[in-house]
């Protein structure tokens, strides 16, 4: 047996307290393939051991939540027994060292997490941040990116409807590529991962295993060096045709009552999901990787437990059913094998060519991982006024705000995705928030990402209050009622102080704003050690907010749609331009501090307004957030070509009143009449 | 009117044509899987949107040689209607139910947008409930549906009044030959096009100028 080196700990990223620990559990020195499932298990990315004690002060309950964190996506009740289940996750290192397949396996992870419960995909979303627009490798970034997140969800036939692209110099050498799926179920066919019971099949569905991906997880667990483009071979291919056909073939198994668990093979493949479904299932689970299908020859057990390669799925049958499954997946022309079986011993036992090669305890894997209380260390806050010309023409400086890359039109990046496959997409990307319908129905699901990064640096828990209000405030502006939300999680490197205040505070941040507004946690994804050569990002805490309208005849857009119409702004502008959208177009600044999010206000604000909507009294409502109340009218009046007349006696050049990005504000378009009753009230 | 749509292994188009139809004819079309070798009996046989066999190889070509295109191709020489939507195009051209090839396009990028349409031939089947020259918005989501064939091909097209939709002026999404969208078969039976009808069918999703079409199919087959 291989003898475990110093040298093999480090390189398996496991810290000496670490291995000691390890040595304890198992009670002996690890083989080579328990170290290195250890080494995955206990990576930041599957673990969450930085994160995980801050995790559990997210609220994550409401009356409509069926299924809060901890499996593969959260679920909500969207009325008449229909289920929405959901999930974003990141997939930035990859994507950084091959653009195309690190985006597209991202699509690829987060389908699957949606649709191993059973779900259908309904629509896809991201959250995408590249490095500065003049930064030589942004451009390959920028399109490789787009392209992977098409070639993937096009080929699914699930729409894209939406998401964020911003730059930054922060993200130069680590981008942020964070991709959200939406799905469909009926609250009766949601399916787990816990392996409940002995004896019963595990099976092995999808693609076959080949060498790809190995140590994908341990990687994303890393800081980035200039020697990291070495990693390419840590990157996964996805193969967008065979996950439809997993996916086709997945739902028709469900359809039937054969499976006891299912999970995808995402990071850490056939290591994580057979020892997370044995672990919530309080069972063991045996495997025999002979039986495992493989792409190449000679693979080891190591290189098997260990690899990415996408599109495959592990479930728990019923004992007797295997034929039933078989049959379905040769239909869909699929990989199909049972690979081993449930225990009662609680341990993770592995065989490969007549030897076993790993036997561990489950827990050891799962609740006796470490977790991390590390220290932080608050950084001194900003003050001060920011100073800027008070004298700069206003229109001038809205012409340049709007052709800047990160408020101009996104229209060239969402056109390259279908956005109208499945015919029920209502509101298509460009507005506050994405509209599905609930196919067959008059109901629809609103969706959102939000972050404001640049907040989130100065104050980041004012700026994980303000991510969770945008989100909020987005599903409001089209109508619908803010359900629950998943976040992503990208952070630099938590073993820093003042990087693992910025988690922590973000993390309280987004806490509060989602008690205050009800707008539970269901679900996401951490994505730490963002850093390259020391650098690390903007702390970007990307919101996936989703939403219900009962009636999507209601819905709301931004456009302006009737001259002479009157416009209302709803909320309170004080100037706050600390950290905005015009200080660093027009001052090039990052100035300030961030602006405060009055969460009382902005739910008083919000029900309001959705009021009115939902009462059929407005049809015209747009958010206030990036380059304020100027920016909102313009975005307002562009896409008909119907212009606004807003000379405001008194304050025709206050750059703060224009500019300024207070919260908790909309603005509305109404019909006379009715905007005389609505300022009243 | 009965119909029937096919499913490739990656169509994905499939449920929306469904709908498409149920909404207009009242009638559910019958799901053809592709490695049926028997079409029930329909009137129409659409064949959906989508990356069938992932568009490995050239798109359209693997679907082509499938067991259920040979009973396609038999549906079309008795005269039967055939309908092939964007990646159902595809499958036309490569399966030579219609002439020409969709090549990349002309960007080398998907695109999915609404589009402005000439209806440039309405004695078909397909296409008797618009106005000759009416102009009609379908959503186009395709890498490569750029239409190409040689010059004489195109001029026997034109010349046979075969074009059935053209891009508008300025609206050519893919850099197609001659602005061509969609067209007809010798026998006027099979249509070929990149946009699709049936995701404007209904008045909550932006538009209905697709509704047109299959209400010609409707008059024309009941």
């Amino acid at each position: 047996m291989t003898k475990i080196t110093p040298e093999m700990v480090r390189e398996h990223g496991l810290s000496d307290a670490e291995y000691a620990r390890i040595l304890e559990l198992m009670g002996r020195e690890p083989s080579f393939v328990e170290l290195g499932i250890f080494s995955v298990m206990w990576s930041e990315h599957c673990s969450y051991k930085s994160t995980r004690a801050h995790l559990k002060k997210l609220p994550t309950k409401a009356p409509w939540v069926i299924q809060g964190p901890g499996e593969n996506a959260g679920v909500i009740d969207i009325g008449d027994g229909d289920a929405c289940i959901f999930k974003m996750e990141s997939h930035n290192h990859p994507s950084f060292i091959e653009p195309y397949q690190g985006a597209a396996t991202g699509v690829g992870g987060i389908m699957r997490d949606v649709f191993t419960m059973g779900a259908r995909p309904i629509a896809m979303m991201n959250a995408l941040r590249f490095g500065e627009p003049s930064h030589p490798k942004t451009r390959h970034l920028v399109s490789g990116v787009v392209s992977g997140i098409g070639g993937y969800g096009n080929c699914m036939g699930v729409p894209t409807v939406g998401g964020e692209v911003n730059f930054h110099k922060s993200y130069n050498g680590n981008i942020l590529v964070n991709a959200m799926c939406v799905g469909l179920a009926r609250q009766d066919k949601i399916f787990l991962s816990a392996a409940k019971g002995a004896g019963n099949p595990v099976v092995y569905i999808g693609s076959k295993t080949g060498r790809d991906g190995i140590h994908g997880a341990t990687m994303a667990s890393a800081e980035f060096d200039d020697a990291s483009e070495e990693k390419r071979p840590t990157v996964q291919v996805g193969d967008p045709f065979t996950e439809k056909l997993l996916l086709e073939a997945c739902l028709e198994l469900m359809a039937t009552d054969a499976i006891i668990a299912i999970q995808d093979m995402g990071a850490a493949g056939l290591t994580s999901s057979s020892a997370e479904m044995g672990d919530k299932g309080g069972s063991g689970i045996e495997l025999d990787l002979d039986k495992v299908p493989q792409r190449e020859i000679n693979m080891t057990a190591y290189e098997m437990m260990l690899s990415e390669s996408q599109e495959r799925m592990l479930a728990v049958l019923k004992p007797g059913r295997e034929a039933q499954a078989e049959a379905i997946f040769k239909k869909w022309e699929l990989d199909f094998a049972v690979i081993g079986i449930t225990t009662d011993t609680s341990r993770l036992v592995v065989k490969h060519k007549g030897a076993v090669v790993a036997d561990m305890p489950i827990t050891a894997l799962s609740d006796e991982a470490p977790v991390y209380e590390r220290p932080y260390t608050e950084r001194a806050p900003l003050t001060g006024e920011p100073v800027f010309d008070k004298k700069k023409n206003v229109l001038e400086s809205l012409k340049t705000i709007l052709a800047s890359p990160d408020m101009a039109s996104r229209r060239w990046v969402w056109e390259q995705y279908d956005h109208t496959v499945m015919a029920d997409t209502v509101q298509v990307p460009g507005g506050d928030a994405a509209v599905v319908r609930v196919h067959g129905t008059q109901k629809a699901l609103a969706i959102t990402t939000d972050v404001s990064p640049r907040y989130c640096r100065p104050d980041p828990f004012e700026g994980g209050k303000q991510a969770v209000a945008e989100a909020w405030r987005n599903l409001t502006a089209v109508g619908a009622t803010p359900l629950a939300v998943t976040d992503n999680l990208n952070y630099g490197n938590p073993q820093k102080p003042e990087i693992m205040w910025e988690i922590v505070a973000g993390i309280d941040g987004i806490g509060a704003a989602c008690r205050a507004l009800d707008f539970p946690v269901i679900g996401g994804n951490c994505s730490l050690y963002n850093e390259t050569n020391g650098e690390g990002i903007l702390p970007t805490p990307a919101i996936g907010g989703v939403g219900l309208m009962k009636d999507v005849s209601k819905m709301a857009t931004v456009a302006f749609k009737r001259s002479g119409d009157v416009i209302i702004l709803i909320g309170e502008t004080k100037g706050h331009l600390g950290q905005s959208i015009y200080l660093r177009e027009i001052e090039g600044k990052e100035e300030g501090t961030a602006p405060k999010v009055d969460l009382g206000l902005e739910k008083k604000h919000g029900d309001f307004v959705r009021g009115l909507i939902e009462a059929g009294r407005v049809d015209t409502v747009h958010d206030l957030s990036d380059g304020g109340l100027l920016v909102a009218i313009a975005e307002m009046a562009m896409p008909r070509g119907i212009g606004a007349n807003i000379g405001i006696a008194g304050l025709p050049d206050d750059i703060p009143f224009w500019f300024g990005e207070d919260q908790a504000r909309y603005c509305l378009a109404a019909p006379f009449a009715e905007a005389e009753k609505i300022v009243e009230e | 009117m009965k119909s029937a749509v096919i499913v490739f292994p990656a169509s994905n188009c499939d449920r929306d044509a469904k709908v498409a139809l149920e909404e207009m004819t009242g009638k559910t079309p019958a799901m053809v899987w592709h490695q049926g070798s028997e079409l029930p009996d329909v009137d129409l046989v659409v064949l959906p949107g989508g990356f069938s066999y992932g568009d490995y190889l050239r798109c359209g070509a693997m679907a082509s040689q499938s067991n259920v295109m040979r009973e396609v191709k038999r549906h079309a020489d008795k005269g039967g209607k055939v309908l092939g939507i964007c990646n159902g195009f595809q499958v036309l051209t490569e399966s030579h139910l219609l002439p020409g090839a969709l090549m990349r396009n002309a960007a080398l990028k998907f695109v999915c947008k609404p589009v402005g349409l000439e209806v440039s031939e309405t004695q078909s089947a397909f296409t008797r409930k618009y106005e000759n020259g009416q102009r009609v918005t379908f959503p186009v989501a395709h890498g490569e549906g750029s239409y190409f064939a040689d010059d004489e091909t195109l001029d026997r097209l034109e010349g046979e009044n075969r074009v059935a939709f053209r891009y508008a002026k300025g609206e050519n999404p893919n850099g197609s030959a001659r602005d061509i969208a969609g067209i007809l078969s010798e026998k006027r039976n099979v249509l070929g096009l990149m946009p699709h009808p049936e995701r404007v069918v209904d008045k909550v999703l932006g538009g209905t100028d697709g509704r047109a079409l299959f209400q010609s199919l409707i008059e024309n087959l009941t």
